[in-house]
C-alpha cells in the first residue's frame, strides 16, 4: 500500500525512499509542508546537491530530515539555525534551509532565530507552527493560543503566544511570510521567494496537530483544524485596518517583508577581500 | 581554506604574515596562532574572560588568511556553528571559559556522536558559577571528561606554557582531524593572560593533519562505518552531492536514525569508544623529569606543572630523589604509564589548582601502599615552587 503511494507521487525523486514511510501521525500538517517544499524546489529547478537542510528536535524537525534527499543535518534542540549559520559560511553558494517547529525555533531556539534575522544570514527558515510540543506529548508552547488546553495547561493557557513572523520581521529579516497548511499554493510561492531572496528568510506555516492540539481543543479531525485556519485567517492588508482586540485569535497571513539588506556571508567575504587588499595579501 | 590542494598558497601567505622568531605574547594569542598554523579557518565564539583575547586575535588574523570569524549570540550557538562549518570541510574552533564550557556541553556531545572534528579551548577560570571570573583555575578537569551526558569518549590536552599552548593547539587540531572527533584544550586563565616569550616557527616545522575523505562513492555512503578497521570513518562533507545524513540520534552506518534496535546503539557507541582506545599513539603524550630513580613522584598538569618542575629541581639540589610526571593529554589519562611509575615510588604528590581532581585518576592506577597526597590551592593564585617544595620535603 505505502509503496504504491510513493511510486505514484510525482516528486518522489526528492525523497529518501529508504527512510519512508514518515513517522508523522495521520492528519499531520508536516506532509503538506514537505510536499510544498518539494514543489518549491522542483519549481525553481534547484539541484538537491545544492541544498543543505538543517533541523532541530521535534516532530517538525523530522519533516525534511531524513526524508528530503539532500545533505541533511539533524541537530540538537533549538540550535538548527546556529548550525546552519556555520554551514552557510562554509558553503556560501549553496542554499541552506532550516525546517523545524515553533517550540524548537521560537521557544528554546528563539535567540538564534532573532539574531540570524538581525545578521541577515542567507538561510531560509520554514517554521512549522502547530502551537504545541507534539513529540513530547502535547505540552504548552510559546505559540499556544491564550486559553487553549494542553497537557501542561489542563485548565487553560494563561500565557500569550509569540507572534513569530512579526518578531522576525522586526529583527531585520529580508523576507517574512506567514501562511497556513490550508493555503498550499500561496505557501509554495512564498517558499520559492524565500529560497530566491538574498538574506534571511522566514516562512511561518500554521500547521495542524490534530493528535496533540486539536483533540484537546474540540478539533480532533484534521479537516476541522484546516477549517479553523481558513475561518480565522486575515490577509495582512485587511489586518492593518483592524484593531488589536479584533485580531485576537486570528492568523494574519501574507508577506510581511520583502526587502534588500546587506547579507552576512556576502559582507564576510567582502571584509576578507578588504583586509587582504589592505595588508597587500592579494594573489598570495 | 586549508583542505588538501591549496596549501602552497596558504604556506606563502603564512610565511608573509608571520615571520619566524621570538615574540612576546599572551597565552591566548599563542593558542590563536597555533590554530591558524594548524589550518583553522573558522572561529565562532562569544566573549568571556579569560578567553576573549583568543576571539580578538582570531577576529583580527583570520580574514588575512581567508578564514571566517563570527561572534555568535551565545556559547551554545558558537559550538553549533563550529560543527556546521566543520561539515563543510573547514577546520573549526571555539574558545570559552567555565560558564561557556558548561553551555557548550550538549553540542560537544553532539560532535562526539556525529564524529565532527573540532577544537574547543576551555580557558579554565575559578568557579563554581561566576566565581572569580578573572582568575585562573584547574577546576574543569572532570567537566571536560564527563560534562556532556551519556557514555562517551573524549580527548583533552593541556598546555603548560605559552609556547606549549602554540604547539598543543596544533596537536589538538591534528588529533581532531585524524580521529574525526572533538578535542578539548584545557588551558587556564593564568597562562592565558601571562605574557612570555613564544617562538613562532616556520610553517614547514609544523606537521599538519587532515581528516580522511571518502575514497569512492561506496565509502561516502557509510559516513559512520569503519571501512579501514581503525574505527575512523571517512567524512563525506556537505556540498559534494553525497546526500549525507547527520544526526545526533542513534544511527546506522549509513547515517539513518535507528533508535529502536539495541544492537545499533551498542555497535555505534562501542565503536566510538574503540576509535579512541585503539588509536592511543595518535594522542597519548606525557612528560617525565627524573622519573628513573625517583622515590617520590610529583604528578601535575597545565599551569601547575611549572612550579612543580621548579620544586622538583630545588628538591633534587637538596638530594631528595623526586621526579615529575606531567600528562599532556589528560583525557584519556595515561593510566598504563601511571601504573608503571606508581610501582617504583613510595609517595606521590598530585599538585593542581583545584581541590583534587586529577588525583582521582592517579588513584585508580596506584597501589594502596603508595602514599598519595594532593597539593591543592584555590583562590585564583597559582601554586608556588615553595609551596610544592614544602610538601615534597614533608614526604622525603
Amino acid at each position: 500500500m505505502a509503496k504504491e503511494i510513493y511510486s505514484k507521487y510525482p516528486l518522489i525523486k526528492y525523497l529518501r525512499r529508504e527512510a519512508l514511510p514518515t513517522a508523522l501521525c495521520p492528519g499531520c500538517g508536516g506532509g503538506t509542508v514537505l510536499n510544498a517544499f518539494a514543489n518549491a524546489v522542483d519549481g525553481l529547478k534547484i539541484d538537491p546537491r545544492d541544498l543543505v537542510v538543517v533541523s532541530g528536535i521535534g516532530c517538525s524537525a523530522w519533516i525534511a530530515s531524513p526524508y528530503f534527499l539532500a545533505d541533511t543535518l539533524h541537530t540538537t534542540h533549538g540550535r538548527a539555525i546556529a548550525f546552519a549559520t556555520g554551514v552557510k559560511v562554509g558553503l556560501p553558494d549553496k542554499k541552506v534551509v532550516v525546517i523545524s517547529g515553533d517550540g524548537d525555533l521560537a521557544g528554546i531556539g528563539g535567540n538564534h532565530l532573532i539574531h540570524a534575522a538581525r545578521r541577515n544570514v542567507d538561510i531560509t527558515v520554514i517554521l512549522v507552527n502547530n502551537f504545541i510540543y507534539g513529540m513530547t506529548g502535547g505540552q504548552v508552547a510559546p505559540t499556544t493560543p491564550f486559553g487553549a488546553i494542553t497537557t501542561t495547561t489542563p485548565y487553560r493557557n494563561i500565557e500569550h503566544p509569540l507572534q513569530i513572523s512579526e518578531t522576525v520581521a522586526a529583527a531585520g529579516a529580508s523576507y517574512v511570510a506567514r501562511w497556513t497548511t490550508a493555503h498550499v499554493y500561496q505557501l509554495i510561492e512564498s517558499i520559492k521567494k524565500a529560497l530566491t531572496v538574498k538574506g534571511f528568510s522566514l516562512v511561518e506555516v500554521i500547521s495542524q496537530c490534530p493528535v496533540q492540539f486539536g483533540r484537546r481543543n474540540r478539533m480532533k479531525e484534521p479537516a476541522e483544524m484546516l477549517r479553523w485556519f481558513l475561518r480565522n485567517s486575515v490577509p495582512l492588508a485587511k489586518a492593518k485596518k483592524m484593531k488589536p482586540e479584533e485580531l485576537e485569535g486570528k492568523f494574519v497571513i501574507g508577506e510581511f517583508v520583502n526587502r534588500e539588506r546587506p547579507e552576512f556571508t556576502d559582507e564576510l567575504n567582502k571584509l576578507i577581500d578588504e583586509v587582504q587588499e589592505h595588508f597587500g595579501l592579494k594573489g598570495e | 581554506m586549508i583542505i588538501h590542494g591549496d596549501e602552497p598558497g596558504q604556506i606563502r601567505l603564512i610565511r608573509k604574515l608571520y615571520r619566524p622568531g621570538n615574540y612576546f605574547m599572551q597565552g591566548d594569542e599563542a593558542v590563536s596562532y597555533g590554530a591558524i598554523f594548524a589550518g583553522c579557518r573558522f572561529y565562532a565564539g562569544y566573549p568571556i574572560t579569560p578567553a576573549s583575547e583568543i576571539a580578538e586575535t582570531m577576529a583580527r588574523e583570520l580574514p588575512k588568511v581567508s578564514g571566517y570569524y563570527i561572534q555568535m549570540e551565545d556559547e551554545i550557538g558558537s559550538i553549533a556553528a563550529v560543527v556546521g562549518a566543520s561539515w563543510t570541510g573547514l577546520k573549526s574552533m571555539t574558545a570559552t571559559s567555565g560558564p561557556g564550557f558548561s553551555l557548550m556541553q550538549e553540542n560537544l556531545g553532539y560532535a562526539v556522536m556525529t564524529e565532527t572534528p573540532l577544537v574547543l579551548v576551555d580557558v579554565q577560570r575559578s568557579g563554581p558559577s561566576t566565581g572569580q571570573a578573572t582568575k585562573g583555575a584547574q577546576g574543569d578537569f572532570f567537566q571536560a571528561r564527563w560534562g556532556t551526558h551519556g557514555d562517551h569518549p573524549i580527548i583533552a590536552v593541556s598546555p603548560t606554557s605559552g609556547q606549549d599552548a602554540f604547539w598543543e593547539t596544533i596537536r589538538a587540531f591534528n588529533i581532531a582531524e585524524r580521529l574525526r572527533t572533538p578535542v578539548v584544550v584545557l588551558f587556564d586563565g593564568v597562562l592565558a593572560h601571562t605574557r612570555e616569550l613564544v617562538r613562532i616557527p616556520d610553517i614547514e616545522e609544523v606537521e599538519i593533519a587532515y581528516r580522511k575523505l571518502p575514497a569512492n562513492e561506496e565509502e561516502a555512503k557509510l559516513p559512520f562505518g569503519d571501512p579501514h578497521g581503525d574505527g575512523v570513518p571517512p567524512m563525506p562533507l556537505f556540498g559534494h552531492g553525497y546526500f549525507t545524513h547527520v544526526t545526533g540520534s542513534t544511527h546506522k552506518e549509513n547515517g539513518l536514525r535507528d533508535v529502536y534496535t539495541p544492537g545499533v546503539h551498542d555497535k555505534l557507541v562501542r565503536r566510538l569508544h574503540r576509535k579512541i582506545e585503539q588509536n592511543k599513539s595518535v594522542y597519548e603524550k606525557y612528560e617525565e623529569h627524573f622519573s628513573d630513580d625517583a622515590e617520590i613522584l610529583v604528578v601535575s598538569w597545565g599551569v601547575t606543572a611549572r612550579p612543580a618542575l621548579g620544586a622538583v629541581l630545588r628538591a633534587r639540589e637538596e638530594g631528595i630523589k623526586v621526579g615529575l610526571f606531567v600528562p599532556k593529554t589528560v583525557h584519556p589519562f595515561p593510566g598504563e604509564r601511571m601504573r608503571k611509575l606508581g610501582k617504583r615510588v613510595r609517595a606521590i604528590l598530585v599538585s593542581e589548582m583545584n581541590l583534587g581532581q586529577m588525583i582521582l585518576e592517579v588513584e585508580r592506577y596506584v597501589n594502596d601502599d603508595v602514599a598519595l597526597k594532593g597539593v591543592n590551592k584555590i583562590g585564583g593564585v597559582p601554586l608556588t615552587v615553595e609551596e610544592i617544595l614544602r610538601e615534597i620535603r614533608g614526604v622525603a
